[in-house]
């Protein structure tokens, strides 16, 4: 009976009853379940779209019928120089079972190019200030073929910090400059192909994120344009839309680019784990079993096996559409797809947001989720994962659940480590932090050096991560860690700390009362909250 | 407040390290026989230079330099064009000139502080374009050398003393400076600045750098 007396406003939505099963919570590299207080909504994933049952099919004709200019082939000329920029490996995640979507495109357009007498091609990796991919990860992402043709002379990593391959296009009427990479600008066509998993991406952020240098990203990516969005995830809401539209309308004016943009579903998981994104309620004694081989295994597993296990998942994503064409009415009918998959419809802001923090970000793929990647996981990507208004009522209290171990990532995250152990301290004004510190972090000759001969973020990066965090922190009245294994982290970031999510949420109510309505993202997720 | 980038030289900035240096001036002596023997007697040396220097800059400098002992120094300075061209230049890192070009970009000084001999030194530095350095000298008696070394000896901790009087006499801070290496024993020159990086670094650096959450750079 009171299975019938649940509210349902959305399939994606569920609320807990006195006889509902307890919820799977993905924290860090653990799976726990915890039961949650009756009357709490669960967001899940919306049931992902069926996928295009032959990509090959559907990218060819893509091609073959852009959106407001002549298909590919027609403009091809024999002898032409030709630039396929790329996404890198921070999409999607986890990382696609092969073949990922870029292989399929590539392999194409590398026949139809060599078919059209062009043999002037390189595949540069958009990686902007993000770290260079590996020689491993590069070959995997593009397949044997294009990897023993390309690498390494036609196929690499865009590198921001080499003066000498980068050009400056132009600067927009606000004074924001756009330095691109050389060989991208100095092509007869520039062929953009994005992997667009949240809405924040692709469009004029490819060319004019992907393969910009340092002076052109830190002209959007600071606090005061983070917090003038609402939100970012939101294109129409978005400051940094808006900024990065008027960048790269600069590089639209300059270039001759052929813009190839591919959006999947949500199916992260195959059969086997997919368990981990259904109501528990449905849960069958199969799935019940797996849950519990799989907690007890991890369980049993010393952090580094278990990283390296969680590390080798893959997923299941599904190509749902491709356009090409020009940017904007290529971009506008991906995010249109995208969202049809995304977009839960909520009735409500709550008091209190549960936010469990898996191992999974754009930034720690083969890497660890360290404590600042924590931050923007909760207050930066899942905080602004709404339409309209946030999903968390002004003041409320998120909770994020996460064991926020102290622990970086030397090669990958240097500067990271040097950001939270000697800024953080000091403080945690985003604006301050901007103007005394970001250009020493990104001039440090040795952050400079190990992101362009090694495989490190860039210096200035662990600055945007914060400043992605900022809608979040303002918005929050208080953040708790709970599950947090040490009290130091919480502390540094200005968390309060909780042992477990009963007495996070304990002291959450005694912010806001013990009538505070209480919603959870069910992890992994990517869904945006349409605020009603 | 000014402040500079030290560097240590062989190992860091270049590929080769104090032995290839000693090979080269030993495979030209003045005559087959001669320089047969000196090549000979620095091979047997290298597994004892190995152990020294894991076990003491101070005692492999003693060790090491000996192998000098009789060589004239108008040969050794005659032959320091060659070995910069044949063995020293092509031995300079890519990433040296990045790292030099992105400091000075900064207004930092450069300044190498290396165990080398000045005589081999100093046509790497007019290369690199640094002006400001310190190397060790050889002692010449008649021309010809001890086997020891004029004092200060660069090496270990003498480096970090060197570095703190010159930093006061310049007026440069040593909080906002720089300091490379890829030796363990250049430890007390790394702890002295605000911005310490490990270059190629040995095991043994390798494991401080990460202890204390140095950056590790690859210069190759």
């Amino acid at each position: 009976m009171s299975l019938q007396l649940r509210r349902k406003t959305h399939e994606s939505v569920v609320y807990i009853d006195r006889d509902s099963a307890p919820r799977i919570l993905a924290s860090g590299m653990d799976f726990i379940l915890e039961d949650l207080p009756v009357g709490t909504r669960v967001i899940y994933p919306n049931p992902p779209i069926k996928g295009l049952a032959n990509r090959e099919a559907a990218i060819r004709y893509a091609l073959n019928h852009p959106h407001d200019c002549d298909p590919l082939f027609a403009q091809l000329e024999p002898g032409m120089k030709v630039t396929i920029a790329v996404d890198d490996i921070s999409m999607p995640i986890p990382p696609m079972k092969t073949p990922d979507i870029r292989q399929t495109a590539i392999e194409i357009l590398v026949e139809m190019l060599h078919g059209h007498g062009v043999d002037d091609v390189h595949i540069i990796i958009a990686v902007s200030l993000h770290r260079k991919m590996t020689p491993a990860e590069m070959k995997r992402m593009v397949g044997q073929k294009i990897w023993s043709d390309f690498y390494p002379d036609r196929y690499y990593n865009h590198d921001a910090e080499d003066p000498a391959n980068l050009v400056l296009l132009g600067e927009t009427r606000h004074k924001e400059p756009l330095r691109i990479n050389r060989r991208a600008a100095e092509s007869d066509l520039l062929i953009y192909l994005n992997f667009n998993f949240v809405p924040m991406n692709g469009g004029h952020k490819s060319v004019g994120v992907g393969l910009c240098d340092y002076e052109s990203l830190r002209a959007h990516h600071n606090p005061d344009v983070i917090r003038a969005s609402h939100s970012y995830m939101d294109p129409a809401g978005s400051e940094l839309a808006r900024v990065i539209g008027r960048v790269g309308e600069i590089a639209d004016e300059h270039l001759n680019v052929f813009h190839i943009e591919t959006t999947v579903n949500n199916y992260i998981f195959g059969p086997d784990m997919g368990f981990l994104t259904k109501n528990e309620d449905d849960f069958s004694a199969f799935d019940r079993m797996k849950y519990e081989a799989m907690r007890f295994a991890m369980n049993k597993m010393p952090r580094p096996a278990k990283r390296t296990m969680y590390n080798s998942l893959k997923s299941s994503y599904e190509m749902i559409a491709c356009h090409a064409g020009r940017t904007n009415p290529v971009h506008d009918r991906i995010i249109a797809k995208s969202m049809e998959q995304y977009v839960v419809s909520i009735e409500g802001q709550c008091d209190i947001l549960i936010c469990p923090v898996p191992d999974m970000s754009p930034y720690s793929i083969n890497s660890i989720l360290n404590p600042l990647l924590v931050q923007v996981m909760a207050l930066g990507y899942h905080f602004n994962m709404y339409r309209g208004k946030p999903l968390l009522k002004k003041g409320g209290t998120l909770i994020l659940h996460h064991p926020c171990t102290d622990e970086f990532d030397h090669k990958f995250h240097p500067s990271y480590i040097e950001f939270f152990n000697r800024l953080l301290p000091e403080t945690r004004d985003a604006n301050v932090l901007r103007d005394k510190y970001e250009q020493e972090f990104a001039n440090n000759p040795s952050y400079v050096e190990m992101y362009r001969r090694g495989n490190a973020y860039h210096g200035s990066h662990p600055f945007f991560m914060w400043y992605w965090g900022e809608s979040g922190r303002q918005h929050a009245g208080h953040v708790i860690a709970a599950g947090a294994e040490n009290a130091h982290v919480p502390a540094m970031m200005g968390w309060e700390r909780a042992d477990n999510l009963t007495e996070a949420i304990a002291l959450a109510r005694c912010y806001m009362g013990s009538s505070a309505e209480i919603t959870m993202l069910h992890q992994p997720i990517v869904a945006i909250a349409d605020m009603e | 407040m000014a402040a500079a980038a030290f560097y240590d030289l062989e190992g860091t900035l270049v590929r080769t390290n104090l032995v290839h240096t000693l090979g080269f001036y030993a495979k030209n002596q003045p005559g087959l026989i001669s320089s047969l023997k000196k090549s000979a007697a620095t091979l047997i040396s290298l597994p004892v230079f190995a152990v020294t220097d894991q076990y003491s800059r101070k005692v492999f400098n003693d060790l090491y330099f000996k192998r000098y002992k009789g060589q004239s120094e108008d040969r050794l300075r005659f032959l320091a064009q060659e070995l910069f061209e044949t063995v020293l230049k092509p031995a300079i890192f890519p990433g040296t000139y990045e790292l030099l070009e992105k400091s000075r970009s900064l207004g930092l000084r450069q300044v190498v502080v290396t165990g080398a001999l000045d005589v081999s030194v100093n046509q790497v530095m007019a290369h690199l374009g640094i002006t400001e350095y310190v190397a060790n000298r050889l002692e010449f008696v008649n021309g010809l050398a001890t086997g020891r070394l004029l004092p200060p000896v660069m090496a270990a901790a003498t480096k970090a003393s060197w570095i703190r009087v010159y930093a006061e006499r310049e007026g440069l801070s040593l909080s906002d400076s720089y300091a490379y290496t890829d030796s363990m024993s250049d430890l007390p020159m790394l702890s002295i600045v605000g911005h310490p990086a490990a270059v190629n670094p040995d095991m043994r650096l390798r494991q401080t750098a990460l202890h204390h959450d140095w950056p590790i750079l690859s210069l190759k």
